[in-house]
């Protein structure tokens, strides 16, 4: 390790390169670990709510726009080829690659945010959203077809949750049928749809919050890669920004199924 | 390597000569508000946080203060129900989270993790001084939410107590948790990572002092339990501001879900309290009893034991819950097994005296008081752990009685301890002998008084966080306030001598208390990188038998008979070697 004591990216109270680099991937791996107790916790209460209401969470599930999740899966996924890509280039010493990679990643990742904040708009903009705003819109559903029998709520919903400005939207006029006297529909409790929008907001939060922070590193990287103090020898910055990278696009292959493709199918049956 | 050491038939090493006192230290390397916010000296930020957590052990006294003043009459002495809450809450939430958790990991972990293994500083020094900021802010929230008009949950937060039923600053308190809890992640995977790969040459894992086992298997919990309650603390504060259901039954959610992932954190946690504090121990009964410690390895994995067990029995809080029969069996069960790594650090201790030449200077003192504390609490556990007699005691103040003898009389003890063992390599200055004695004993007798008491209470069915009390209690309640007076005046004497130290006190030498450890080969206070060269460790932690350290030295006449203090409480015969020298081998 003589050959390396001298660069500048040793950090002075390191031995040498070899022991700076343990020391930094032995830290992330256990940063990781506990981002996974993190989400673990997230995902063993999900996991039980789920057990106990797999009708109102498949239901809760079927509303949301699965779509949007989908093109930003392949956008994370597409990222976390271009952030091994740029570990590639980092060790090769090749600056112009390891640029453009770092780039591209950052721009993978801030793309997955504005597809995430185009479906947040559209999920506030449906009221879609656990609290007063969810009461507020399924209360007015119920409220106006308390007076009507099954099938004139039918009809009336079937008028009044299209075009561009709804009275109802789709998701509280569904809600609200089912929990109607007489439907032949499965009744929902909106408590426990709520109980699933929940944990919708607060799991693609902190994800997103990830994201965020990810964004940050890798910008981070490309100043340092600029600065030069990653030549090749010193690599593994680049690769434990991309440990990082790469448990944040795990944790979201496992919130895709979770949370969009729980109620695909669910929708058309009675 | 095993030296089997006849009798006589060594001479003793030759003592090194004493270091130059440096001219530049890591007290005196800069001396701006600056040069200590934006350190990123290990003992530096050490000493960063003594002073913070020692602001939060006033206030956590001050709370528990009006708890007991108040219970002075059975029908509230001074503050009505609704401030009897919020005083019993701010002292759980600050003792806690913001005193017992950080206090040795974070202050004498930061200072001598590195000093004992024989490195610089802490694997990552920027993360170690963003912590305590990140301890700082969430600090700033609870002190908040307790300026505000505090939380009335108790520290538990449990709903719907903490949700629809509480009126008071729950959010900004869960805030402040939820944030200082990453302090405690990153001062744990620091400390771990530390561990693993910047040990001194020759410093095998067999060779680390057992206070550096302890801290790793605190640092263990830190990093496997946190971010889980911090997910925890999330949700109560999403139920709350939303006004949804997470925890609430009637829109769906379950309370127990919130008990099992608050207690899959805070019970290990309360090893995050202990582990360090035996660790201390570990350290400061070798050395004031001169002798090796008995089992090492046993007290060193028990540590480890300790860590992992502690992870599977979160369900003994939940008897009464409502949890299943079989399920509240096994943790039963579980809770029992805790007991046998924690007997065999007792057994070892005990052994480690046996024969030993004791000197009973306040670092000593303390440590005794934690074994037969926690002794106690240890074994009130058992009682806690069994169904059967658990329905009978829970949520009484038996339970109260016992945490206490584990978390102080077991953890602030081992606090204590501490801060007096590795007072004169911080600060360079020795404190009063006579003093600091003084205030050990009155701890002592003062937390008997206090919390005797409340044992008794709690059989008798008295519960806890219950502002009101039939008459009958008052005896005991009069009896644990006063205890609790005396208690408080034992813990103010530290402040008072120890400040006074740092102007008055004698110039401590490198190692005042002739102990082996790496952090005295050091000047007092050390120097800005701790060792001039990297330290070449050459045998095990505790070579008191034959008068070595770890780097192979001989160790200055420990303080005794004959030293400037007199013979003081001495027993035995001193010295390197002492009586015990045929009977101890080199462990490494």
């Amino acid at each position: 390790m003589s050959a390396s004591t001298h660069t500048p990216a040793l950090k002075h109270h390191f031995e040498d390169l070899g022991q700076q680099h343990a020391c930094e991937r032995l830290g992330i791996w256990m940063f990781l670990a506990t981002e996974i107790l993190f989400f673990g916790g997230l995902f063993g209460a999900y996991t039980m709510y789920r057990l106990w209401y797999p009708h109102e969470f498949e239901l809760a599930s079927s509303h949301l726009n699965w779509k949007f999740a989908t093109v930003n899966t392949v956008f994370l996924i597409t990222s976390s080829l271009t952030m091994t890509l740029a570990i590639r280039s980092a060790k090769l010493g090749d600056r112009s690659a390891l640029y453009r990679n770092l780039l591209l990643t950052a721009a993978l990742a801030t793309a997955f945010m504005v597809v995430k904040g185009f479906e947040y708009a559209q999920d506030f903009h449906e009221r879609y959203v656990p609290g007063p705003l969810f009461a507020a819109e399924y209360d007015d559903a119920t409220a106006a077809v308390r007076s009507m029998s099954y099938s004139q709520a039918e009809e009336y919903f079937k008028q009044n949750t299209q075009g561009e400005h709804p009275r109802h939207q789709n998701w509280a006029a569904d809600l609200a049928l089912r929990n109607k006297d007489g439907s032949p529909l499965m009744a929902a409790d909106p408590g426990k749809v709520q109980l699933f929008l929940c944990f919708y907001y607060i799991m693609t939060g902190i994800h997103g919050i990830h994201i965020l922070v990810g964004i940050g590193c890798i910008l981070w990287v490309t100043w340092e890669a600029w600065r030069g103090t990653i030549p090749p020898e010193n690599y593994s910055t680049v690769e434990i920004v991309s440990l990082y990278w790469h448990l944040v696009d795990a944790i979201w292959l496992f919130l895709m199924p979770l949370l969009y493709l729980a109620g695909i199918g669910y929708g058309g049956h009675h | 390597m095993s030296i089997a050491v006849t009798h006589g038939g060594l001479t003793a090493a030759p003592v090194p000569p004493e270091p130059e006192p440096a001219k530049v230290d890591y007290l005196n390397n800069g001396h701006s508000i600056w040069s200590w916010l934006f350190t990123v000296d290990h003992k530096r930020i050490g000493i960063l946080y003594l002073i913070s957590i020692s602001v939060f052990f006033v206030a956590g006294g001050t709370a528990a203060g009006i708890v007991r003043l108040n219970l002075l009459s059975s029908s509230g002495f001074i503050v009505d129900e609704d401030a009897y809450n919020r005083a019993f809450t701010a002292h759980g939430v600050m003792m806690l989270f913001f005193f017992l958790i950080p206090a040795v990991p974070a202050v004498f972990g930061n200072f001598f993790i590195p000093m004992m293994i024989g490195t610089k500083d802490l694997a990552f020094p920027k993360l170690n001084i963003a912590s305590w900021y990140v301890f700082m802010i969430g600090a700033a929230f609870a002190i908040w939410s307790v300026l505000a008009g505090g939380i009335d949950t108790g520290w538990t937060l449990y709903p719907p107590y903490s949700t629809r039923a509480s009126q008071s600053y729950v959010i900004p308190g869960v805030v402040g948790a939820f944030i200082s809890g990453f302090s405690s992640i990153m001062t744990g995977l620091n400390i771990m990572v530390t561990v693993h790969k910047m040990r001194a040459p020759g410093m095998t894992w067999s060779r680390l002092p057992l206070f550096v086992w302890s801290l790793y298997a605190t640092s263990l919990i830190q990093l496997l339990a946190t971010p889980v309650v911090a997910i925890t603390l999330v949700l109560i504060a999403v139920e709350r501001a939303w006004g949804v259901g997470i925890f609430d039954p009637a829109l769906g959610g379950d309370p127990v879900l919130f008990q099992h992932m608050f207690w899959f954190y805070s019970h290990p946690a309360v090893y995050i309290m202990i582990l360090p504090g035996m660790g201390v121990i570990s350290e400061v009964l070798t050395c004031f009893s001169r002798k090796n410690v008995f089992g090492y390895h046993a007290v060193a994995w028990s540590s480890v034991g300790i860590a992992v067990v502690g992870f599977l029995l979160w369900a003994h809080h939940m008897f009464v819950a409502g949890i299943s029969f079989y399920a509240a069996l096994l943790f039963s069960l579980l809770s029992m097994l805790v007991a046998v790594p924690s007997a065999i650090k007792v057994f070892n201790w005990t052994a480690t005296l046996y024969r030993g030449s004791i000197t009973f200077q306040a670092p000593m003192l303390f440590s005794l008081g934690f074994v037969v504390l926690f002794i106690i609490g240890g074994l009130t556990g058992l009682y806690l752990a069994t169904l059967g007699t658990d329905i009978h005691l829970h949520d009484t103040y038996f339970v109260v009685a016992h945490f206490h003898f584990v978390m102080v009389g077991g953890m602030v003890m081992g606090y204590f301890a501490g801060l007096h063992y590795w007072w004169p390599k911080m600060t360079g200055r020795m404190y009063s002998d006579w003093w600091s004695r003084v205030a050990a004993s009155i701890i002592i007798v003062g937390f008997f008084f206090t919390f005797i008491p409340q044992f008794i209470m709690g059989y008798h069915g008295m519960p806890r966080r219950y502002p009101n009390y039939p008459d009958e209690f008052q005896f005991l309640n009069v009896m644990s306030t006063a205890g609790a007076s005396i208690l408080g005046i034992g813990y103010l004497m530290p402040a008072v001598y120890l400040t006074l130290s740092l102007f008055f006190g004698q110039k401590s030498p490198a190692n005042p208390w002739s102990a082996t450890g790496l952090e005295w080969a050091s000047p007092s206070p050390p120097t800005v990188h701790n060792f001039d060269s990297t330290p070449v460790v050459v045998c095990g932690p505790y070579e008191y038998a034959i008068g070595v350290d770890q780097m192979g030295r001989g160790l200055p006449e420990p303080p005794g008979p004959g030293g400037a203090e007199g013979p003081h409480g001495k027993v035995g015969p001193t010295g390197p070697a002492g009586p015990m020298q045929k009977e101890t081998h080199v462990v490494g």
